[in-house]
């Protein structure tokens, strides 16, 4: 395996478009934190005009709710959440202009395809390692909705965030191809 | 006798331990898996979550930010009184135990009508049971929504027998897996009725892996589950490789003549669980 990538964020879509799904990357840079709760709102902004919230275009959305500072560090823990929770809103949030997403697990066909017709990238990052990525973490801080705690629209700045491209911008699926590439080089 | 004060002590101090220490059993397990994974991707996955079993434990941080739902299980001698005022109790240590550690509040008022979250992790899922003798053993499991989404339930017909059993455990684990944090540990229940086979699997998250079944059919049945979980090749992180489950545990039991129920309750690889016991 080659070296990992090195992405700064935010990135264009034109910049990502040479990345291929089971690359290795360093995420550095800014990223901002919605779950399940801030897409209910996020979605609900965007409907009512039209128009991303919190000058989101062209951003990167961190599926992810930290734990409190801990450590001298911003956030004790961080780690991605499951994507496919939010795959019903996410191919009209990257239409809306989120070029990146940063979570964990398969999504759906819809959200494939939706990378496909967009140039966007979604990233995995390892599940179960957050006291681990949250040194990769320099600073975060509450931008909205912070009635909803760990919730919350938190701009995040990463230094060399360790991740995988899981779907790439031709819509390349890693979860799809992984499984079936090992199971053949097994026989 | 174990009153409600003592077994909130356990909980609390149960708690604060779990969640930044990773099972011994688990990370031995982890260990063994880089030695015998061909993918380099899942090596690279693997060694992260070893590293980060060493940046828990030594910064005293959470080994995943989703510090989950609380599941006790007091196991009270035979002999015992149920104490008074166990659920308040336990919640009291629960709430002081996840405020004081900077745990993540992960707990919404009701799962359809009200997604306020109770801001102290509260309520403790709560469950009380005899065993013989004094005193009581306490379980406490800290359960991620990412392992327990993907986990599953099915009433077989008893003609199902063995294969059906694994056919259903490993269609379960295709499904979900990718987002359940594998390599997992996966728990199978057999037995029972609709509403406590589920347990059972849960229950069977708390047996270390370290430590072979005493009865060998079910040793023998948990290497072969093992095995064709890890045929998937859905590998660390999903992201492909041998190391699918670290280890597949079952508990089996009694069941009506018509049934075969069985749930698969997926463990992820930060799985966080204690045993604690409390004297009489």
């Amino acid at each position: 395996m080659s070296d990992p990538a090195r992405i700064t964020l935010p990135a264009t879509r034109e910049s990502l478009a040479g990345l291929r799904a089971g690359d290795e990357v360093l995420l550095s840079g800014t990223v901002f934190t919605a779950r399940d709760a801030t897409h209910v709102r996020l979605a609900a902004e965007l409907a009512r005009t039209g128009a991303l919230p919190y000058a989101l275009a062209g951003e990167t959305l961190f599926y992810a709710g930290p734990t409190p500072p801990a450590a001298g560090r911003p956030v004790g823990s961080v780690g991605p959440t499951t994507a496919k929770r939010m795959d019903a809103w996410t191919p009209r949030l990257l239409e809306a202009g989120i070029v990146a997403t940063v979570g964990k697990g398969a999504r759906s066909e819809a959200v494939r395809r939706a990378h496909a017709e967009s140039g966007a990238v979604y990233f995995a990052a390892v599940g179960g390692a957050a006291a681990l990525l949250a040194t990769h973490v320099r600073s975060a801080e509450t931008v909205a909705y912070a009635d909803l705690g760990t919730e919350a629209l938190v701009r995040m700045e990463l230094v060399d965030f360790p991740a995988f491209v899981a779907i790439d911008a031709c819509g390349t699926d890693l979860y799809a191809a992984a499984p079936t590439e090992w199971r053949v080089s097994q026989r | 006798m174990p009153d409600a004060r003592s077994i909130a002590d356990a909980v609390k101090r149960a708690v604060a331990e779990a969640a930044v220490t990773l099972r011994p059993d688990v990370e031995a397990a982890l260990r063994d898996a880089i030695e015998s994974e061909p993918s380099e991707r899942a090596r690279h996955v693997l060694s992260q979550l070893l590293e980060n079993a060493r940046i828990a434990a030594r910064d005293a941080v959470p080994l995943c930010q989703d510090t989950g739902t609380v599941w006790v299980w007091v196991e009270l001698g035979a002999d015992e009184r149920l104490p008074a005022g166990l659920q308040a109790a336990v919640d009291g240590a629960v709430a002081t135990a996840y405020s004081e550690n900077a745990l993540r509040m992960s707990v919404v008022r009701d799962a359809l009508f009200d997604r306020t979250n109770t801001g102290d992790n509260t309520p403790t899922f709560l469950d009380v049971t005899q065993r013989p003798g004094t005193g009581a053993t306490v379980h406490v499991m800290l359960k991620g929504a990412g392992s327990d989404n993907a986990s599953a339930l099915v009433m077989l017909d008893p003609s199902a027998g063995e294969d059906g059993v694994i056919d259903a455990v490993v269609r379960a684990v295709e499904a979900k897996a990718t987002g359940a944090c594998p390599p997992l540990i996966v728990g199978v229940g057999v037995g029972g009725t609709f509403d406590t086979v589920a347990k059972l699997a849960k229950k069977a998250l708390l047996a270390p892996l370290s430590v072979a079944n005493a009865d060998s059919r079910v040793a023998a049945f948990e290497q072969r589950l093992l095995e064709a979980v890890n045929a998937t090749g859905i590998g660390p992180a999903g992201l492909g490789g041998r190391t699918t489950a670290l280890g597949v545990r079952v508990l089996t039991g009694p069941a009506h003549i018509a049934a075969l129920p069985v749930a698969v309750n997926l463990g992820c690889c930060a799985m966080r669980s204690a045993t604690v016991e409390v004297l009489g």
